[in-house]
């Protein structure tokens, strides 16, 4: 697309990296916080469903997965793997039930885009699903709702009841042939389940402990069958790349992140929550021009998510591009796009035991490493580091155990504790020698852990 | 408590509920309707007793072991009975930062409840849970399936008093970010001055 300004020339128009410039307008998010936009109604009187009519009836499977992958479009649940290539690794069409998942099991600490959607714009949702349906050939789709999201829930499961009303969901969608239908199925509050095939056994009715990779989902994956599964903005990304060409869509971002993306922001700042913009915009744009700046003084941002490795507040860091290559250059992960600001009244060691006690408590126990290192070691040497009884051995042991779990573990739940670990020593190692120098007791009086 | 062996099964009434969640999952995934049917009896009896564990166990061919085995491994599952007001603090950083800490302080004094205790009537419980996903309206309050979400010290007052009232109270909608103007959040420890501090 194009604007007045620049000259349709021979060199393509700059892309758009700030949601500043006037040819960006927000897509994915513009209906959350409207009344009633939950609804099939507002939907469709808005343009809903017409990218899921055309993928059904104009286009052939091959041409919407074409049209993704060459949007650049990349997963948006943290791995950030490219959706159109996923989508590809399907077998060809057999006898066989090929299902599709959606991944609304959503609790990476400091992410919460997802839950806007499935509460206010879950036939955005359903319409994605409908579109990578038609690109898979799939033939049953869930949609994997964490237990939390109770509102959420509640609209979606309305959403599929109105859309399977209306013909959009069950047999022969839109007079094509396609048959589909989609199943919401409940979570019950476990992170794990965000790693997609233990979600896949928590859909089974398993325990939810991730399986051995390969086989891939694609090749043996819900009860032996093919199945794909993508994250809520994924799919909903899907959409407006149908609607608005893949052309449109790596029209924003840089070179390896295109398309729009929603951020989150938390922690003291004028006006948390969640902003859409192109990949590639800075964090200071997110967290100045529309989060309002922080509240306290800063000392330290987490980029997205818990899980990935924090910055101090630093001018070189504020300024980085939030895109998937800028971010892993710098040792570091966009993950979900979740920026938590800890403010400086706030302690690192504190603030991180506060991480490490979310992982431990999540650890599924399947690998020792995680098991025993991240639900055992890590949260005691933390509270016995704030409890005012550390040394400086313990600093070099949570140093030293950090190293040793790092990609030793099963699955990637491991690693989202301890990279985080590893940057705060990182940058703020004096902090932990400070606590075990001292020994000035830090340690929360309702600590749960005790109880 | 439901006792085992008198309690008549839970879902002898209920063919057709039975039959609705069995029927969402493909034929070859029966047992996928475990966690729905832990959902259905929770939410009808507020937590899952061993009879009903048997009884689930019974309906898709499992040991009653491997539904309590699923059972455990989840969070919100309750193998005893939570209070009628069931209140969730969630712990994790961005709502820590927020002060929830302090909020869980306030209600447990206030209730006279520690982590994970029910009152005698059983009236509230009171429970310290992980990231409820309401980083940016934080800190969030879940009484039963609803979420309060930027919870002052005054608005924890006005919920506690109106539950006491046996009230149902009513939750605001709160989102931040691209969906509202200027307002701020307000950390729930802050006393006016700080929450304007230097940035």
């Amino acid at each position: 697309m194009t604007d007045a300004t620049t000259t349709p020339a021979l060199d393509k128009p700059a892309p758009i990296l700030s949601r500043h410039d006037k040819r960006y307008r927000v897509t994915m998010y513009r209906y959350v916080g409207v009344e009633g936009a939950h609804t099939l109604d507002f939907y469709r009187s808005h343009g809903g469903y017409e990218a899921a009519r055309k993928a059904i009836t104009v286009m052939t499977p091959a041409q919407v997965v074409d049209e993704i992958k060459a949007s650049g479009l990349r997963g948006r649940g943290g791995a950030g793997f490219p959706t159109g290539v996923k989508w590809s690794f399907m077998p060809p069409v057999d006898a066989r039930p090929r299902y599709l998942v959606c991944n609304a099991d959503e609790s990476e600490p400091g992410s919460f885009k997802d839950r806007y959607i499935l509460e206010d714009d879950p036939h955005q949702l359903i319409e994605g699903m409908l579109i990578a349906a038609r690109a898979m050939s799939s033939t049953h789709g869930f949609i994997y709702v964490r237990g939390e999201y109770y509102l959420g829930l509640q609209r979606t499961i309305a959403a599929v009841k109105e859309a399977r009303a209306a013909g959009l969901l069950g047999e022969n969608i839109l007079g094509s042939g396609m048959n589909f239908d989609v199943t919401v199925h409940r979570g019950a509050g476990a992170y794990i389940c965000g790693e997609e095939t233990a979600l896949m056994n928590s859909l089974e009715g398993l325990r939810a402990t991730p399986r051995l990779k390969p086989p891939f989902p694609a090749g043996a994956g819900m009860y032996g069958q093919p199945t794909t599964i993508n994250n809520v903005t994924s799919l909903t990304s899907a959409v407006h790349v149908i609607n608005n060409g893949a052309a449109w869509f790596a029209s924003m971002g840089t070179d390896d992140s295109k398309g729009t993306k929603l951020y989150q922001i938390s922690g003291p700042v004028r006006r948390p929550g969640v902003y859409e913009m192109p990949m590639g915009a800075t964090f200071r744009e997110l967290i100045y021009d529309f989060a309002g700046g922080p509240t306290f003084e800063a000392k330290a941002f987490i980029p997205g998510g818990s899980s990935t490795p924090m910055f101090p507040w630093r001018d070189e860091y504020l300024d980085m591009h939030m895109d998937y290559g800028t971010l892993a250059k710098n040792s570091s992960m966009l993950g979900t796009g979740g920026v938590i600001v800890i403010p400086r009244e706030k302690d690192i060691v504190n603030a991180m035991y506060n991480v490490v006690r979310f992982y431990a408590h999540e650890s599924c126990g399947k690998c020792t490493p995680c098991r025993e290192g991240v639900a055992h070691w890590l949260p005691r040497l933390y509270q016995k580091l704030l409890a005012g009884l550390g040394t400086r051995d313990d600093v070099d042991l949570i140093q030293e155990l950090a190293n040793g779990i790092r990609g030793t573990a099963f699955c990637p739940l491991a690693d989202a504790c301890v990279m985080p670990v590893q940057a705060s020593l990182k940058w703020f190692r004096d902090e932990y020698e400070y606590l075990a120098d001292h020994k000035v007791p830090r340690y929360q009086k309702s600590d749960w852990w005790q109880a | 408590m439901i006792e085992l062996d008198t309690a008549p099964p839970f879902f002898a009434d209920k063919p057709d509920v039975l039959q609705e969640i069995l029927n969402r999952y493909p034929p070859e995934g029966r047992r996928s309707a475990l966690m729905p049917l832990l959902w259905e009896v929770q939410d009808a009896e507020r937590h899952i007793a061993e009879a009903r564990i048997n009884e689930i166990g019974q309906i898709l061919g499992i040991t009653a072991t491997e539904v309590k085995g699923v059972m455990s491994f989840y969070s919100t599952y309750h193998d005893h009975p939570v209070g009628t007001y069931h209140l969730q603090v969630c712990s994790t950083l961005s709502c820590a930062l927020a002060g929830s800490d302090e909020m869980f302080d306030y209600l447990s004094d206030e209730l006279g409840l520690v982590n994970g205790e029910r009152d005698r009537d059983g009236r509230f419980s009171l429970q310290k849970v992980e990231c409820l996903g309401s980083c940016g309206t934080a800190p969030v309050l879940q009484i039963n399936d609803t979420y309060f979400e930027r919870v002052t010290r005054s608005r924890c007052a006005h919920l506690i008093a109106a539950m006491r009232e046996g009230e149902t109270p009513e939750p605001w909608r709160e989102r931040g970010g691209d969906t509202e103007g200027e307002e701020k959040a307000k950390p729930f420890g802050a006393t006016g001055t700080s929450e304007d501090g230097e940035r």
